[in-house]
Formats: structure tokens, sequence, C-alpha cells
């Protein structure tokens, strides 16, 4: 074992540590935020300290869990990538949540920065774990830190809605996943993820087909229609909560998961071959359509941007199930980049829900001159989701069309591209009315407190700067992916 | 000495039954035996349990060669059996001190340390001896001596439940006993090993037949199989708390154990699962009680009474492993033996602070009181996790070798019933997770009730602990269970 191994295992303590300093220190709240935020930091330093070593699989194993299988983390690009938006992202929400908490007056905040913190560690796990088993461990780990938040207020929406989160992951996860990694480790006889896929040569196509179905659809966290039903139910809870779920943590952890499955597990030219992806593709079209067509009808402004995060998760499950190297490497970049743009649009809306009390669209108007800052760093953060320069959602968008071009499927492209024409008839209109309409009533206030600024324009800076970096995030993906 | 062990194992906890009674005017020395006999049998099980990897271990009673004489056998299949009960037992000892002193009159105290004294040899001697009569007599007297100890719970249902379990019990104890008598007309012994020899030659007789049905009724009843389960929730739900979290965690077990014992290594997994047809009627039962089980947990409204359905729906997943009488399977059926056992004497114990605490475990009664007693519903949740089946508990552990033995015999409509009973005990979990979190507290709680005792919730978390740790690294109880499977399905009659 090397060294530079054991940065994995840290990687997974550091926020396990923050956890444990978060309640020992819950009599003092600004020591305790200090803990927060520095323990983000340390853990972007130290997965940013892995990117030299991308391509010399580091690995670490923990301990054998039953007999044959074990605990082990591995690192690999695509982990590489979700660990660093996580790691990233995580002390940029901390202060945020601070800030937002605060402004509220929320009960219970030390309770909120513990699952905080355990629901990074569980990123952590889930992005550098080596086999399914460990995986799934963390996935599900991860959905039960996250309740706690999701239903944080308390009142009887918060229960209704951490309801419907608990039951639609847990029994998709219970019900499809675990049936299908179970599967996956009688026929192949290991959980391991490889490199050309575990399963390839190990089934039929009519079996690889139905696993696939089970794994896509097994995979809550990645909202495919119709398990999607959690992630507008979560709405209930705190918008740093939100930005969270839908832009560090869970649906990343779920679009990552099947990222991996389709390229370490079922292998890309297994797939192709077999054509076992192809069923999947309709229904990840009909999603990413059908939920940007929800948005654009919805006039709650978190519920809008939950249905554009399902439709936005929708690109990246297609570029899995065009199983082409291109579309892989798009759907990889599209989860950095849509993570940053769908961070600011959150932290965005908690701002303006927080400053000026305002929850929905048509409410929006003329709150342009007052908030400026918070409405430049939400067009910033649109237009990049959309996908247009200069901003970091072009080049995912970008790889994802040569993808479906690259699979000859028409009908995939011309999905991706009216999915991103209805993204811009659900996104440019926000900013455009608080900009150019005349306030509804005389605006009494101004620009939302520096806690709750500083983060946004810093993520929105994130935005342009992947435009120009595109190259650097996909670099380490250069090894294991043939890339244009 | 360490010669002795297999007879010791029962021999202590049988001669502190009298001491109990003798010194009943000291109440806190009853207590003491009781903790003692449990310690003791801990101390013997874990010295057996290191002895066996070089084979099981034959101990002659009172020296009389062994198809005469009766013969107590100690193998890879039964220690993981020993050490679930003795634990557990050390476990309920310590928590009984302050639970038994709250729930039952003082002069009744040292009777129940008595019975508990008595269940455990019943238990112990059940599990470890190598003779079918004396199984019988092990079986009666735990079931005996835990009629006894369900009688003594607070409220007067208590009786209707002891009564009950009575008369079904003694029934299935009359099954049992009639089925090895048909085995003994047909074979003319009684010692396991030499049954199973001598079944050999004996292809398609009827008494046979006769005596596999009978036994495997009778047990069923012990086990509380569905549609023999009828005993199992009064009897849990009215028992006094320390009682139903021993009784809970270790009692179907044993008689699990006895069930596997006779149908592998004395009638033979030929006879029972091929020529008849016990395993398919034991994965259709089990499918069953998963289903009905956990459907009826969830609209229970009292706490120990939902843990009692819950059980009936987790030895559905027991029986369905140990029914597909694979190696898979049946190591499956074991880990889910011990790591229920912790799961669900944590969860009753848990459900008795309550008691303590309340008066009561209704749910309703539980409203708002998750910030009030943290450590108490952090057990529930934990443990009820468990139930679920959710990393990283022992629960998923189990979930995981269960699927898998059910995905590789290609019993897809079990497998089904399994995550479809999951899920319902997601229903039911969350029913106490959100009267305790969810709900507001009632306005007139009083609010200095009795803190719960320390040594009370040290029993719990002791458990709670240990299932998550079986969750993490279930490396401990899996290699026990596929040695118990090796064990039962390699070598025959041990």
């Amino acid at each position: 074992m090397r060294d530079v191994d054991v940065l994995l295992p840290i990687a997974v303590a550091i926020p396990l540590l923050t956890v444990g300093a978060v309640l020992a220190l819950r009599r003092h709240p600004n020591a305790r935020e200090t803990a927060s935020v520095l323990g983000g930091l340390a853990l972007a330093a130290t997965v940013l300290a892995l990117w030299p070593s991308a391509g010399e699989d580091l690995r670490f194993e923990l301990w054998s869990w039953l007999p044959g299988l074990s605990l082990e983390f591995a690192l690999e690009p695509l982990g590489l990538l979700f660990a660093t938006v996580a790691a990233v992202l995580w002390p940029v929400t901390t202060v945020y949540a601070a800030g937002y908490l605060r402004a509220e007056g929320e009960h219970g905040q030390t309770r909120f920065f513990a699952f905080f913190a355990l629901t990074i560690a569980a990123a952590m796990w889930i992005a550098l774990s080596a086999n399914l088993i460990t995986l799934f461990i963390g996935y599900e780990i991860m959905t039960l830190a996250t309740w706690p938040l999701v239903t944080h207020t308390g009142g009887p929406n918060a229960r209704r809605g951490g309801r419907t989160y608990l039951a639609v992951l847990l029994t998709t996860s219970i019900g499809l996943l675990l049936p299908a990694i179970v599967w996956t480790w009688l026929l192949a006889g290991s959980t391991d993820f490889r490199p050309g896929g575990l399963l390839a040569g190990q089934a039929g196509t009519g079996v690889l087909t139905v696993l696939f179905a089970l794994y896509l659809f097994g995979i809550g966290k990645a909202a495919l229609m119709p398990v999607h039903r959690w992630l507008p139910a979560a709405m209930v809870a705190p918008t740093p909560v939100s930005a969270l779920l839908h832009a560090v943590a869970v649906v990343k952890a779920g679009v990552f998961t099947v990222l991996k499955v389709t390229v370490s597990v079922f292998g890309l030219d297994t797939l192709t071959e077999t054509g076992a992806a192809a069923p999947m593709t309709w229904v990840a079209a009909f999603t990413l359509l059908a939920a940007a067509v929800v948005a654009m009808r919805s006039d709650n402004l978190k519920r809008r941007l939950a249905y554009s995060t399902v439709s936005q998760l929708a690109y990246i499950v297609l570029a899995a199930t065009l199983a082409r190297d291109v579309a892989v490497a798009g759907g990889a970049l599209h989860l950095v980049t849509h993570a940053f743009g769908k961070i600011t649009l959150f932290l965005c809306a908690g701002a303006i829900a927080v400053t000026a009390h305002r929850t929905r669209v048509s409410e929006l108007d003329g709150l342009g001159r007052a908030m400026p800052w918070t409405f430049a760093a939400f067009l910033v953060a649109s237009v990049s989701i959309i996908g247009l320069p200069p901003l970091g959602g072009t080049w995912s968008k970008w790889l994802l069309l040569l993808g479906a071009a690259e699979a000859d499927q028409v009908v995939a492209l011309v999905v991706l591209l009216v999915g991103s024409l209805l993204a811009l008839a659900y996104l440019l209109p926000i900013p455009g009315r608080a900009f150019f309409r005349p306030p509804l009533e005389p605006v009494g206030h101004g620009e939302a407190r520096p806690a709750l600024v500083a983060p946004l324009i810093l993520t929105a800076i994130g935005c342009v700067a992947l435009f120009f970096a595109a190259d650097a995030v996909l670099a380490p993906l250069a090894g294991t992916l043939e890339l244009p | 000495m360490t010669a002795h062990l297999p007879a010791l194992q029962v021999l202590v906890p049988l001669g502190c039954a009298p001491l109990c009674l003798l010194l009943r005017r000291f109440r806190t020395v009853t207590w003491l035996v009781f903790l003692l006999a449990a310690l003791s049998s801990l101390a013997c099980a874990v010295l057996l349990a290191t002895r066996v990897d070089d084979g099981p271990l034959h101990y002659e009673m009172g020296g009389w060669p062994a198809p005469y004489g009766i013969e107590f056998v100690v193998a890879g299949f039964n220690t993981p059996v020993l050490l679930v009960v003795s634990v557990v037992a050390v476990v309920a000892a310590v928590y009984a001190r302050r639970s038994v002193g709250d729930e039952v009159d003082d002069r009744r105290a040292p009777l129940v340390y008595t019975c508990l004294c008595l269940t455990l040899t019943g238990l112990l001697g059940l599990t470890v001896t190598g003779d079918v009569f004396n199984a019988f007599v092990f079986l009666e007297i735990s079931s005996l001596s835990t009629y006894a100890l369900i009688a003594m719970g607070r409220r007067r249902r208590a009786l209707l439940a002891s009564f009950r379990y009575l008369v079904i019990g003694t029934v299935g104890a009359t099954f049992v006993l009639i089925g090895i008598g048909f085995a003994y007309a047909v074979t003319g012994t009684l010692n396991m090993a030499d049954l199973a020899d001598r079944l050999t030659d004996l292809d398609g007789n009827r008494a046979l037949y006769a005596a596999v049905v009978f036994v495997f009724v009778g047990l069923a009843v012990k086990m509380a199989v569905f549609p023999l389960h009828a005993w199992l929730p009064a009897a849990y739900g009215e028992a006094p708390s320390a009682v139903s979290t021993f009784l809970a965690a270790a009692s179907t077990k044993v008689a699990i154990y006895v069930f596997c014992r006779f149908a592998f290594t004395v009638f033979g997994a030929g006879l029972v699962f091929t020529t008849m047809p016990v395993g398919e009627v034991g994965l259709l039962l089990a499918a069953l009680a998963m289903l009905v089980g956990s459907a009826a947990a969830c609209f229970q409204r009292d706490l120990k009474y939902l843990l009692a359905w819950s059980s009936v729906a987790q030895i559905g997943y027991i029986v369905a492993g140990i029914s597909l009488a694979t190696a898979a399977g049946v190591s499956a059926g074991y880990l889910h033996v011990i790591n229920h056992a912790v799961i669900k004497g944590a969860l009753f114990g848990a459900a008795g602070l309550l008691v303590l605490r309340l008066g009561s475990a209704r749910l309703d009664d539980l409203a708002g009181l998750g910030r009030r007693m943290p450590w108490t519903f952090a057990a529930i949740v934990v443990t009820g996790l468990g139930l679920v089946g959710v990393p990283p508990t022992a629960g998923f552990a189990s979930k995981w070798a269960l699927v898998s033995a059910l995905l590789d015999a290609g019993a897809w409509p079990v497998l089904v019933a399994v995550l479809a009973s999951s899920l319902l005990a997601l229903v039911y979990v969350g029913r106490i997770v959100e009267a305790a979190w969810f709900r507001d507290p009632p306005a007139d709680l009083p609010a200095d009730q009795p803190r719960a005792p320390v040594s009370m919730v040290a029993a719990v978390w002791a458990l709670v602990l240990l299932s998550v740790y079986f969750g993490i690294d279930a490396s401990l109880p899996g290699g026990l269970a596929d040695a118990a499977a090796a064990a039962l399905l390699g070598t025959g009659g041990a």
C-alpha cells in the first residue's frame, strides 16, 4: 500500500470527524460553523490532492464485510469528478446555510449541520467505492442521513414530504437496486467495478436488458420518471438542503451511480453490442421532456427548479443509455456543470425567499433592481444550464449531442435540443421578470445579506470558469474513455 | 473440568433455579443468581465455540455410551445458537433488575428469576442435546417456565395470553412427542445420530412420514410459523418487558434450530426436502408469514404488539432461508437468527424502557417523546432500520444473504414477498418515528417522570451497538452461519 492510498479513507473520515466536531461544539454556534467550514476546506484540499493520482489506481481495503465480500475504496476518474464537486461545494453551501438558518432563526441547527456533514461523508463513500456493495451501503446511508434534513422544519408538510422522500427512495433501492446488485453478484461472482464492465460476456441480451432497467429505476436518486416524485416532495426542506440535494450530493450520487454502473458494471461495448440500454433511452427522453414541461407550468420557484433538475438529470441518464464514450464524457461533465448551475439557482431562490419573502415566479417582478447580484447570478446559472456560451453547460451539451449523433440516435438528438429550448423557456423568464418588469409593489429591501450573496456569486463564477476549464475537468477521464 | 463443558452449559442454570427459590427472601440475591447463571452459560458457550473447529464434541451423560445413554453434541450447527441464547440471557439479566422490580410484584420477583433460570436451562438443553426424547424434555422445561413467566405480566390480560399459549404450546409439544414416538417405534432408538443411521434403511415407511409431519408441525407451533403463530403476539405483548426481551430474542430461535437439527441431521435432507415437500410448504408459509406479519404490524396500536407481529414476519425470513435447503439458504437463515435476536432483543428492551417511564407502550402515548427520551428512541430507530434491512444495520447483512440465496435458487415469488415485507417494515417503523417526533406531546405530561435506569439503557444499547457492528462488519456472524450450514449439510449426522 502506498502512502497516497490513505487519502481515500481520509476523504471519508474528514466529514465524519466534522460530524463529531459539530456535535461537540453544539453550545457554541460560531465555533460550530467554523468547524464545518474548516472541515469542508480540508476535504476540498484532500480531494484536490487526489487529482495528480487520477490514473494511478489507488485502492484501500477497509475490511471484509461478509465472507467473500469486502468493503473497499478505489479511485477512478468518474468518482474523482463527483467527489470534487461535492467537496468543493460543501464549504460554500455551509457558509450559505449558516447565513440562511440564522436569518430564519431555525431550530435544531446543530442537528442540521451534523446530518449535513454526514451526507457529505456518504457522498465521499459513494464516490470512492470500489464495488457495488460498498456503493450501496453509502447510497442508503445518504438516504437516511438526508431525511432529517428534508423534514427539518417538522410541520405536517415536512412530515408528508419526508414520507414521500423516504418511501420512494427506499422502495426503489430495496425493491429494485438491491436485487439488481445481488443478481449481478450471482452472475459475475463479484461486485467489483471493472474497466470494460463486470458483466461483459456473463449474461445474454434479455437478462442484461432487464438488469439495466432494474438498475436505472432502482437508482431512485437519479429521478427517472416515474420514480422522480421524491424530488419535488423534498422541496419542503430549507433551501440550503435543496441545494445540497440537487447539486452537491443526492441527485449527483444518483446520476454518478448510473454512469458508474453503465461504464464499470455493464461496459459500454457490451451495451452497444447487445442494445440492452436502448429501451431505457426512451424512458430518459420522456422524462427529459415531460419534466421540462412541468417545470414550465410551475409558478412556485422551488418546484420549477426541482422539475428542471429532473429534466437535467435525464440528460445524464440519456447519455448513459447511449453507451458511447463521448456521451458518457458529456454526462460526466454535465454532472459537474449542472451542479454549479443548479446550486447557484437554489442559493438565489433561498436568498430571495429570506430577503424578499417571495416564493412564486409571478411575484418576482421588478426585484432585479433591489437584488442585482442575486439575479445576475441567477441569469448566469440559467444560461449555463441551458447550455449557451460562454458558460460551462455549453460543453457538456455539446458532447451529449456528439454522442447522440455518433450513436445515430436522431430522436435523442432532437430531444436534447428541444429540452434545451424548454429550459430556455422555463428559466430565462425569471431573471427577465425581475429585471424588466415594473415592481408589483414598492420594494422595501435591498440585496440579501453577505453570507447569502457571497456563496452564490462564487458558484456563478464557477459556472463561467467551467467554460474555460472543461478540458482540465475531462482530463482524468481521457484515460478510460475515448474523447474527441 | 473443560471436558464437562457441554454438561455445565445446562446444569449450572438448572441448579440455579431451585437456588433462586430457596433464597426468595432476598430479592437482589435471586437476581444475582440468575445473572451468574447467564454469565456462566455465556462463558461455557464461548469456550465451546472456540473448541468445535476441530470437529464436533460428544459428551456422554453419566458415562453411558451413546446410543443407550443420553448424549450431548456440540458442533458448528449449535454453537451460534448457544452464543445467541447466552448473550441475550446476560443482557436480559442486566436489564431485568430494574425492569422486573418495576413491573412485577415484589413477592413474585424471585419467581421470575427462578423461571428465567429454568427457561434458560430448557433452551440451552434443547440446543446441546443429541437425544430426541431428551429434546422433548427440555422443550417442556422451557415451555412450562415460559407460560409461568408470561402470566406474570403487569396486566390481567397476561393471564389470558399465558393460557392461550399454554393450550397451543401443549398441543405443539404433544405433536413433537407423538412424532418422536413414531420414530422410536420404527427404529428403536432415541439417539439422533443413531436414528439418522437407521432411518436410511426405512425408505417409504408411512410411520416415518407421520413422524416427520408430527415433529415439524409441533415445532412450527414453537417457532411461531404462520399460521401457527397465534399465541405469539399476545404472549410477547403481555409478558414483563425483561421476559419479552429474552423470549423474543431467544425462544423461537432455538425452536428453529431444533427444526434444522431434525430436518438435516435426523430425518435427513433427502427425506425431508426431496421425498416430502417440506421445503415447498416452508417457502409458502414463510412468504405468507412475511406479508401477514408485516401488514398486521402496521395496524398495531401498542408498540410491544407491533414488535411481536414483526417477529412473525422476521421468522418468515429465517424459515424461507432454511426451506431452500441450500448452503446459502441455511446460512442466511442462521445469519438472521443471530441478527434478529440482537435486533428484537434491543427493540423489546427499548419498549420496556417506555413502559417503565410511561406505564404503557401505546403508540398514542409516545407522541412527541422523541426529544425527551433521545437515547431510547435513537435505539428504536437504529434497530428499527435493522428490521427494514437498510445498511449499515445488521438486518441488511441478513437481507443480502437471503436475497442472494433466494435468487440463486430461483425462488422469485418468495423474493418479492421478502422485498414487500421490508417495505411494510418501513411503514411500521415509520409510524413509531412519526409518533415520537412529529406529533405534539400531550399537554398534561408530568414533568418529573422517573429517569430511565442506566442499567436498562446500557443493556439495550449494548444490543444496539452489536447490531450496528454486525451491519458494518458481518464477517463474525456470517462466518458462524456459514460454519453452521456446512455442519448441517456437509457432514450429515454429526
